[in-house]
């Protein structure tokens, strides 16, 4: 089975490919060498069900789970053009490198996300109007409307509220992994970036101190291929970003991020590595951006459309569901059935949303500290004064 | 009581509050084997283990970030910064990350953690090993800035810091680790956050300094003392969160006010202690506020004497409050 094979080393892509990947023209640096991405279903949607270690529930799991954050994405970037969320940034085409990972973990795993793994905090049981109250930033938003949108918290869930630094998270992913074995207790962090953050001073610093301290966490990168507009090719002049794990000691994979079993057998594979106390493991999920960084962004100003059609023959939702089909667990009836579900659900959960008040005048000061200090409560009198 | 170095006193409030709490923790540079370059941490990891007292890579952002990693899941974390001059490759984690924690998350995570770190001038090190740059975090909501100038405060303050619910920088003034010594209680010793002291009680001129300087302006108050004048010293210990109504109950007893900083003078937290006391106690003031700092250049290695408050120009600021 393959969940019993020993997480190992890949070989890095041979020169031939990595030079042609490296001619900096295009982002997809990947592309070249997709024949060294782990992969379990292919585009057609034909696998080797040996490689596949889940059940038909988990499975159908999985897919449903991608329908919905699809349908999410869809309806929130509609509410934010017609003016009733700010931003947001959308993960069309990452759904099953977020929800595939994301599911490979334990519930008492926690999980460090960066942008496009919002969908875990519904996964981890973030009701899906909390989600778009926090979009909104009214008062029913966890967060106390204080941040922009697409920055969700859910301690119960194990889910950590991000800020919108580049990379910073991957020492914090760190650290709370050093603190989860000071402790001795039986979790693994998932630390999440995107390709951008691997240039970050953080990723050095997170990857360094986890592999020193042998934490039990799993870093993964979604490499969609841009960062806003800049492509992975001027990113790094690394051959992949999956190999700068090794300068860390620290073993590495690289997945095709748009098939939803090789990601999820792969960070299983991962975890599994790192709860039985082995250290940190990487892992690079190779994937697209196919809309923009964000609903600020306009993508057409700098790459070629070319490439996004390419990408969304790719599609991992289509790719997915042939597969399910193909294993006749899947048809068109049922296809209809759970798409017409999940436009209700999401339909509820925005009126359920909207019906959220002003955050009130007091959330200014308080969560500052623990307690509001002398000074914050007088500039808070000052200004609401007559 | 045992009477100790203010250094002394860092280890005795560690060494107690981890035998109190085994969540605490206490990683840096050579904190370890070596217990810290400064001896901080000396016989630490021999008691604890290296579990609870650890050295780390020589990165201070990866210090910071992975102590609000520790704190947010659950342990506390105290990460000692070899010297201040040394927090800057960290300050995004502590301004962005450690800082906002509570707020940005509603009050979900919350990041209680210490950062131990020396700092101040008047040991010959030139840029890199003096500088007071305390004002930088003053200016960032959420953090707590705490800086002791006695050996039993050191404790009790540190012991405060550990026990605190948010991110706190205690800031250690290098300069007396080994020149001050003082009775310090033992066992269970705690001052809280947010309560200065009056160092001196006195009658004409309040000086409001922090750190190596109370010291200075001790001396400073006793030769204006031989001219008549008599000084009160207030210590606020912690500069966030701040003891405001001690600092102008002195003002305005006293009717001056000196402000006393190693600090470059400019945008310093002297000029905050000043514009409150011109907007909260001017019909008390007899003079100007005056404020004496170091200077708006980087701290100097051979002119370090003339940048750094001492008593002859504490006098000079003295004597400013009453001639204008």
């Amino acid at each position: 089975m393959a969940t019993q094979r020993k997480p190992r080393r890949q070989k890095a892509a041979p020169k031939k490919a990595a030079k042609k990947g490296a001619t900096k023209k295009k982002a997809a640096a990947a592309s070249a060498d997709d024949s060294q991405l782990l992969t379990v279903v292919a585009p057609d949607g034909t696998a080797d069900a040996a490689d596949v270690d889940l059940s038909d529930e988990r499975k159908l799991y999985l897919y449903e789970t991608m329908v919905r954050a699809r349908e999410f994405d869809r309806r929130m970037l509609m509410l934010q053009r017609q003016g009733r969320i700010g931003f947001y940034g959308p993960i069309l085409g990452q759904e099953a490198a977020t929800i595939g990972s994301v599911a490979a973990f334990e519930a008492r795993d926690w999980v460090f996300p960066a942008l496009r793994e919002g969908a875990a905090a519904m996964m981890r049981g973030l009701p899906l109007e909390i989600a778009i109250a926090q979009l909104i930033g009214n008062d029913l938003d966890r967060c106390k409307g204080r941040q922009m949108p697409c920055h969700y918290t859910f301690k119960e869930g194990n889910y950590y509220g991000m800020s919108s630094v580049i990379g910073t998270q991957i020492s914090h992913a760190a650290g709370a992994a050093m603190a989860a074995k000071i402790r001795g207790d039986d979790v693994v962090i998932g630390g999440y970036m995107g390709d951008g953050a691997t240039s970050a001073n953080d990723f050095h610093a997170g990857m360094n101190f986890a592999a020193v301290a042998k934490a039990p966490c799993v870093f993964i990168c979604q490499n969609n291929q841009w960062a806003i507009s800049v492509p992975s090719s001027q990113q790094s002049n690394s051959e992949t970003i999956a190999i700068k794990a090794d300068a860390y000691g620290m073993p590495w994979r690289r997945v095709d991020g748009n098939d939803v079993l090789a990601v999820y057998q792969a960070t299983k594979e991962a975890v599994e590595f790192a709860r039985a106390g082995n250290g940190p493991m990487f892992l690079e999920l190779v994937t697209y951006r196919r809309l923009g960084h964000s609903s600020s962004d306009d993508p057409t100003r700098y790459r070629d459309e070319a490439e996004v059609k390419d990408w969304e023959k790719r599609d991992p939702v289509e790719r997915f569901r042939r597969y399910l089909e193909g294993e006749g667990l899947w048809n068109e009836d049922k296809e209809a059935e759970l798409q017409d579900a999940i436009a209700r659900e999401v339909n509820d959960a925005i009126k359920a949303a909207e019906k959220g008040g002003p955050t009130p005048p007091e959330d200014l000061i308080t969560d500052v500290y623990d307690e509001p200090t002398m000074q914050l409560r007088e500039q808070l009198r000052d200004a609401l004064e007559d | 009581m045992t009477e100790m170095t203010l250094l002394g006193a860092v280890t005795d409030a560690l060494r107690t509050e981890m035998r109190n709490d085994d969540r605490v923790v206490v990683f840096g540079e050579d904190v370890g084997k070596k217990g810290g370059v400064f001896g901080a941490t000396d016989g630490i990891q021999s008691e604890f283990g290296e579990t609870r007292c650890f050295d780390t890579p020589l990165s201070e952002c990866g210090i910071i970030g992975t102590a609000v990693g520790m704190a947010v899941y659950g342990i506390r974390p105290i990460a000692e910064i070899q010297f201040m001059d040394f927090i800057y490759p960290a300050f995004d984690q502590i301004v962005s990350e450690a800082a906002k924690m509570r707020y940005r998350s509603g009050g979900e995570y919350t990041c209680p953690m210490v950062i131990r770190t020396p700092y101040g001038g008047g040991i010959r090190g030139g840029h890199y090993h003096s500088q007071s740059s305390e004002a930088y975090f003053c200016h960032t909501p959420g953090l707590k800035v705490v800086i002791p100038s006695t050996a039993a405060d050191t404790k009790g303050l540190l012991i405060s810091s550990i026990r605190d619910e948010d991110p706190v920088m205690f800031l250690e003034p290098k300069r007396i680790y080994r020149t001050h010594k003082g009775e310090v209680p033992d066992g269970e010793h705690v001052v809280p956050l947010g309560k200065g002291r009056v160092a001196r009680e006195g009658t004409d001129c309040t000086i409001v300094a922090w750190g190596a300087m109370v010291g200075i302006c001790e001396k400073a108050a006793d030769e204006a003392a031989k001219q008549g004048k008599s000084i009160e010293i207030i210590d606020p210990r912690s500069l966030v969160p701040l003891d405001e109504e001690l600092i102008l109950e002195s003002v305005k007893k006293t009717g001056r006010c000196l402000v006393v900083y190693e600090a470059p003078k400019s945008c310093s937290f002297g000029s905050e202690i000043a514009a409150i006391v011109a907007e909260k106690a001017i019909e008390y003031l007899e003079g100007p506020v005056a404020r004496v700092g170091g200077f708006d250049t980087p701290f100097p290695y051979s002119l370090e004497h003339l940048y750094m408050p001492d008593v002859r120009r504490v006098l000079k600021g003295i004597e400013k409050t009453f001639t204008w």
